[in-house]
């Protein structure tokens, strides 16, 4: 294999079809900046769900004197009630349940007065209008509807609520976010591999002359289309470093200057996210290209 | 060297077979013309034996093997025998004569050094010693069909063909050129050459293949290009 006649050969083509060349580099660029951001943002939201789910919890509402609300309701809890349940929160350790406690109407009360502190609520609240609960927190947040079951409905239970419900309008636009990068990724990606596939079309049309005298002359056919493969890869590969150098930007502009600073409640995703995401659009990249560039020829340049 | 067996060759389009049942045999070291009007099958001949076309019925083999038998993967590495020469010589433009040698024994993968070694060798065989650095548009009409012969001679073949290489070239030219595929001739590679031009044939009085609307028509020795039988 003859290394610098290969390389000479793919410099002569990337320059013969500049315009082209561009075109393929400039599209991959926009559709693997957006795959990359589709990815980005669901590295976010896999992080916010391992941070969140970790600090949520179920809570199960237990009747007191006044609970019209549930119909599993007849009154206010009564002490075996309180215990039943605890036993069976004990007996679902550690598979389901990870820890609980038990918060009674005093604490439920002063969590109260701190969270109305600015309100007027605050000054008519007392005690004995509020319910006693048990906080679990499961080992899986994601069954909790299978724990939930279990205490739902239970004499002396007034409710059972899911802390996850008030972050789900979040993850729903995140989520919108994600999808909508990735349809245009997927979009911009098709026209992409036509640019590609026609690129290589006239490349291998203006090459014609040198094909053709490879052909008689026994040129293997892995010889005859390498350099217009290479080609493909040069060009998916310069348009992948685009797009990672814009992931970069993402991240270092977008999330590291704006986002984190406006929202430290939640953390963001890190470097290492960044890189891997990298590496995968470097990869997948240059291999659509490689492979776009390769199905053509096969059909253009044939023995 | 090549075998024809009641080879035909029709063509999806058209209605008359391009080739219809020749058989015949070239042996090693021959020098044979292949004469025939426009369309009498001359060009399919030649592209049966390069298995540029695959033949609708009977077999063929060259260079010791069957073409049926040959599978797409080792066509490449078959033709690497096999010297082509045609009459619009097929020269890269942008290329040197010393480079448009070098290009058919760098793309079938020859080591440099084998290439600087036999490179300038060839030229000289054809005549162009001190030209090695002239573009083809700066060389007469003979002297870029001597490059195009120097081109299909370096890797040795054991079988060169030819495809009108006079046809656009004048007489004086023409002599010059036959001279040279004589004397690749006589180094034992076979030639076979498709023309039209008779007074080459006279002269050199070769075996000659004549095809007529895809028939062979005339397989004579020492032939000369009017005879009829």
């Amino acid at each position: 294999m003859r290394i610098r006649f290969v390389m000479q050969e793919i410099g002569i083509g990337l320059r013969r079809n500049l315009t082209m060349t561009v075109a393929v580099i400039v599209s991959v660029a926009v559709s693997l900046t957006l795959f990359g951001l589709a990815l980005l943002i669901r590295a976010q939201v896999n992080q916010m769900k391992d941070y969140w789910f970790d600090k949520i919890e179920v809570s199960i509402f237990l009747c007191n004197d006044n609970s019209a609300q549930s119909l599993s309701c007849d009154g206010a809890v009564t002490p075996d009630q309180r215990a039943a349940i605890r036993d069976d929160l004990n007996k679902l350790k550690p598979d389901w349940v990870k820890e609980w406690y038990f918060e009674n109407q005093q604490q439920a009360y002063e969590n109260a007065v701190v969270y109305f502190k600015d309100s007027s609520i605050a000054d008519f609240l007392v005690p004995e209008q509020l319910q006693e609960s048990y906080r679990v927190k499961l080992t899986d947040p994601r069954r909790y509807l299978e724990v939930a079951g279990q205490f739902d409905g239970r004499p002396g239970v007034a409710a059972v609520e899911d802390q996850r419900k008030i972050l789900k309008p979040f993850f729903t636009v995140l989520g919108t976010l994600r999808n909508g990068a990735l349809g245009m990724a997927v979009v911009m990606l098709f026209v992409a591999v036509l640019l590609i596939g026609n690129t290589m079309r006239v490349a291998a049309f203006s090459r014609r002359r040198e094909t053709g005298i490879m052909r008689l002359v026994g040129a293997s056919n892995f010889y005859i289309q390498l350099p217009f493969l290479l080609e493909g890869a040069v060009a998916g590969l310069i348009g992948a470093g685009l797009a990672s150098f814009m992931v970069v930007l993402a991240k270092t502009v977008g999330i590291d200057q704006h986002l984190a600073r406006n929202f430290t409640l939640t953390p963001f995703i890190g470097w290492d996210a960044v890189i891997s995401t990298m590496w995968t659009l470097l990869i997948f990249g240059t291999t659509m290209s490689v492979v776009a560039s390769f199905v053509t020829l096969r059909k253009y340049l044939r023995v | 060297m090549i075998r024809f067996e009641e080879v035909s060759k029709l063509y999806a389009t058209q209605q008359r077979p391009a080739l219809s049942d020749v058989s015949l045999e070239i042996e090693r070291g021959e020098f044979v013309f292949l004469i025939g009007q426009s369309g009498s099958g001359k060009s399919t001949f030649l592209r049966l034996v390069l298995k540029e076309e695959k033949p609708s019925n009977g077999r063929i083999h060259v260079a010791g093997k069957d073409l049926g038998r040959l599978s797409n993967w080792k066509i490449p590495h078959w033709r690497r025998q096999i010297g082509t020469v045609f009459q619009d010589f097929r020269l890269l433009p942008n290329k040197t004569v010393y480079q448009n040698v070098a290009f058919a024994l760098e793309v079938i993968g020859k080591p440099r050094s084998v290439i600087r070694r036999v490179v300038p060798g060839v030229l000289e065989l054809v005549g162009l010693e001190g030209k090695e650095d002239r573009l083809p548009n700066e060389l007469s009409g003979g002297e870029q069909q001597r490059v195009a012969v120097a081109r299909a001679f370096a890797n040795q073949p054991v079988l060169l063909i030819a495809d009108e290489p006079t046809g656009n070239l004048d007489p004086a030219t023409s002599v010059g050129i036959m001279k040279l595929l004589d004397r690749i001739n006589r180094t034992g590679t076979t030639v076979i050459m498709a023309t039209h031009d008779q007074g080459i044939v006279d002269q050199m009085r070769k075996r000659v293949i004549e095809l007529e609307y895809g028939e062979l028509v005339r397989d004579q020795d020492r032939g000369v290009y009017g005879y009829r039988h």
